[in-house]
């Protein structure tokens, strides 16, 4: 998992990330089980992608709920950024 | 000597200003939590060390709850999310309204507002929360909304001697108090009016906008009031209210704040309308009662002259525990004043921050 620059302190400053699992959830759950902080800046406790975050399984985007069931494959890149907002 | 911080919650991170000659001067400390927005601040200083709270949010990543027990030097974020609405509730914390301690009584306990409208509570001193569920399943819940800010609970007001009596505050629902430590609340609207309701339906049983709530620990049984267009006081714990604006240029305004020592006296920061949400005359203006709201008197010792177009929210404005009572509130363009004289003169705290949102000041021996 490819992490923005604002997340880095929350993951021991580390740029990227092993994580496992099958699907966006799994990965998800096993990033919550191991860096619990990193993982409520991406999901709120509902379980839900926060809103203004962008979340790429090899580049393609994942942001409505059914897609936490989007398959992740081996060696997948799970790449995370803010979504542009503001002015 | 002793030290007085001042936390400082800005649309932009929190600023500690730091004084140790008795409030005449103060330096700022760096930014913390750059570029996210900190509504809420809180000192809890029952404790030893004393504990600064910074509640936090960003746009991307959520909110967030710290704390700090070395005077805001270095912030705790504890592992599992300090605040969060149970499973099932289908609900996920928006923002952190106010932090609010208990009483001596109950050392360990914090409460805190939130987004949506529910109050969480601490027995371990602000790590971790459990909503109250006695709110929380209220029948009114569902028929609150949100004002202009959120449907925040934003004021949490618990009764200084009995632990077991407490008032919040919310927009938009009103004033709810309950008797038993939570389990179970009553609205507290009688004679709270609803402007812009028709006629017949400006005085409901709950769905006013109140924006803060004040009372002195020696006159528990008497609170103060600003709403969305009306500034009250209560004489029976909020069983009713009546209407305390004679002097004010406006009945519109965020903060307002009973003075530590001296119940009688209470100030406000008036502004001209929710459309119109600046300084009446367009003048940087304090209004104080010595008379428990009989009547009202600026106050402009020290504070611009020239043309002001900035508010003050419903958090930003605070009193020290000093024995000389020092009282502060913070605009939202991004200036902070402090006066030590209960308000005839103040002088610049900070100026140049981005607009403040939230204050509080603990006096460190």
């Amino acid at each position: 998992m490819v992490l923005p620059e604002a997340l880095r302190e929350v993951a021991g400053g580390q740029r990227a990330i092993e994580a496992s699992g099958t699907t966006v959830r799994e990965v998800l759950d096993d990033v919550a089980a191991r860096l619990p902080v990193l993982e409520r800046r991406l999901r709120d406790e509902s379980g839900r992608i926060r809103p203004h975050v962008l979340l790429f399984v090899d580049g393609v985007s994942v942001r409505a709920p059914a897609d936490l069931e989007m398959p992740v494959p081996d060696e997948a890149e799970v790449f995370i950024a803010p979504a542009v907002s503001g002015g | 000597m002793a030290e007085t911080i001042l936390l400082i919650g800005t649309r932009k991170g929190l600023v500690v200003a730091r004084s140790r000659d008795d409030r005449r001067s103060w330096s700022l400390d760096d930014l913390a939590f750059a570029n996210l927005e900190v509504y809420s601040v809180g000192v809890d200083a029952r404790r030893d060390p004393v504990r600064l709270f910074a509640g936090a949010g960003s746009g991307h990543w959520g909110p967030k709850l710290s704390y700090s027990d070395d005077l805001g030097r270095s912030w705790v974020e504890p592992t599992a999310a300090p605040i969060a609405f149970p499973s099932g509730s289908d609900t996920a914390l928006v923002r952190v309204w106010q932090i609010q301690p208990a009483p001596a009584a109950q050392p360990d306990v914090v409460y805190a507002g939130v987004e949506p409208h529910a109050l969480f509570r601490s027995d371990d001193g602000g790590v971790s929360f459990s909503l109250v569920q006695g709110l929380w399943t209220h029948p009114h819940r569902k028929e609150w909304v949100p004002g202009n800010g959120g449907a925040c609970l934003h004021t949490v007001v618990p009764h200084p001697t009995d632990p077991g009596r407490m008032w919040v505050a919310l927009s938009a629902g009103g004033v709810y108090r309950t008797d038993d430590g939570g389990a179970t609340w009553t609205a507290s609207n009688r004679g709270i009016q609803s402007y812009w309701l028709p006629e017949d339906q400006r005085f409901p049983e709950f769905g006013q906008c109140v924006h803060r709530l004040s009372l002195n620990p020696d006159r528990p049984e008497r609170l103060f009031a600003q709403n969305h267009f009306g500034v009250y006081r209560s004489v029976n714990s909020g069983d009713s209210w009546e209407a305390i604006e004679s002097g004010l240029p406006h009945n519109f305004g965020f903060p307002i704040l009973v003075h530590p020592r001296q119940p009688d006296t209470v100030f406000a920061f008036p502004l001209k309308s929710d459309g119109e949400r600046m300084p009446s005359d367009g003048r940087c203006r304090v209004y104080r009662t010595r008379d428990a709201g009989a009547s009202w008197h600026p106050l402009a010792g020290g504070l611009p002259d020239d043309p002001y177009y900035g508010a003050v929210l419903r958090d930003a404005m605070c009193a020290d525990s000093s024995e000389s009572t020092g009282l502060y509130f913070g605009t939202r363009l991004g200036e902070v004043y402090a006066t030590r004289d209960d308000g005839e003169s103040w002088s610049l705290v900070a100026r140049h921050l981005p607009d403040v949102m939230s204050i509080r000041a603990a006096v460190v021996p």
